[in-house]
């Protein structure tokens, strides 16, 4: 089985296909940053328990 | 754009499932033991917790008013709380997902739910295995080192650990195995920042049920995450009609 052709975008230009999954990753990383590890308040709070239950670092 | 489209695509569905699965577990294993362990948390004076839900309620608003001025925005215990852990689940999840979608498109897509199985073993092992040696999961009220300092070192880890697994599954040479296993041991080397005691007024035995808890519910969330990615990511190929199976 030829793994390369089933990748998502096989067909766009190679470097097209880097930026995208790049920014793609990059989207993801920025959302989990925000929700798990802002220092603000609102998120800090809006988010506590779900800080905890992902063991990530809470106040 | 079509590649990014396709990514977001399977990302939402497989973190939509797998972010309302884990809120649901959570609900009832994780979230109990928080409430319980804020019992402990006013008068263990072992560390600062601002803006504590409970400290209006408990009388410890007294006591911790001087950390912070004003209170900031908190959910109301009970629905709105619930409400927003499993907003923030769900977030995350698909944060995750468009992570898990986009570098496994690197190494060819995960092809089919048993693959996507690997994958989600992969990510539980960077994301909760790997940081959890070093800092386990933590109860409010229990002592802990700098805040900052700890998401350093956890954020260190995860990188170190992702890029180890990597170079171990997809390096072509021993050295590069080695320097993988190096990498995946050299943060627990380096060593978690630690509080300089870990007194606290938490029971351990509430403690190690939290531990336990948090684990297997992670590893069941990667698990669904990785399986639900692999099966949308196929039929969503299929039904664009696609022979070679290609998203875009």
């Amino acid at each position: 089985m030829n793994t390369t052709s089933n990748a998502i975008g096989a067909s766009a230009s190679a470097q097209s296909r880097f930026f995208q999954l790049g920014l793609s990753a990059l989207l993801g990383l920025f959302v989990i940053g925000f929700v798990g590890f802002a220092h603000m308040d609102l998120a800090h709070n809006a988010a506590h328990d779900y800080r905890h239950s992902m063991a990530f670092p809470c106040h | 754009m079509t590649v990014f489209r396709n990514v977001v695509f399977v990302a939402a569905i497989a973190g939509l499932v797998a972010g309302l699965v884990l809120a649901a577990m959570q609900a009832f294993s994780t979230t109990p033991l928080i409430v319980a362990a804020e019992a402990y948390e006013g008068g263990g004076g072992a560390h600062d917790h601002p803006n504590d839900h409970d400290h209006a309620e408990t009388g410890g608003e007294a006591a911790h008013s001087h950390d912070h001025g004003e209170e900031a925005w908190t959910p109301e215990d009970g629905f709105e709380r619930e409400f927003y852990t499993a907003a923030a689940n769900v977030v995350t999840a698909i944060g995750f997902a468009l992570v898990l979608v986009a570098v496994s498109e690197f190494a060819g897509g995960i092809a089919s739910w048993r693959q996507g199985l690997m994958w989600g073993f992969a990510g539980f092992a960077v994301f909760t295995l790997a940081p959890g040696l070093g800092l386990p999961p933590e109860l409010p009220g229990m002592p802990a080192a700098d805040l900052a300092a700890r998401q350093a070192w956890w954020i260190g880890t995860v990188a170190a650990t992702a890029a180890g697994l990597a170079l171990i599954v997809f390096g072509r040479s021993v050295a590069l195995a080695a320097l993988g296993v190096a990498l995946i041991v050299a943060p627990h080397i380096v060593g978690a920042p630690q509080p300089e005691s870990h007194d606290t007024a938490v029971p351990a035995e509430l403690h190690h049920r939290f531990v336990v808890a948090v684990t297997v519910t992670n590893l069941l969330f990667w698990l669904i995450l990785g399986a639900v990615a692999g099966t949308v990511r196929r039929r969503f190929s299929v039904s664009l009609g696609d022979a070679r199976g290609s998203l875009a």
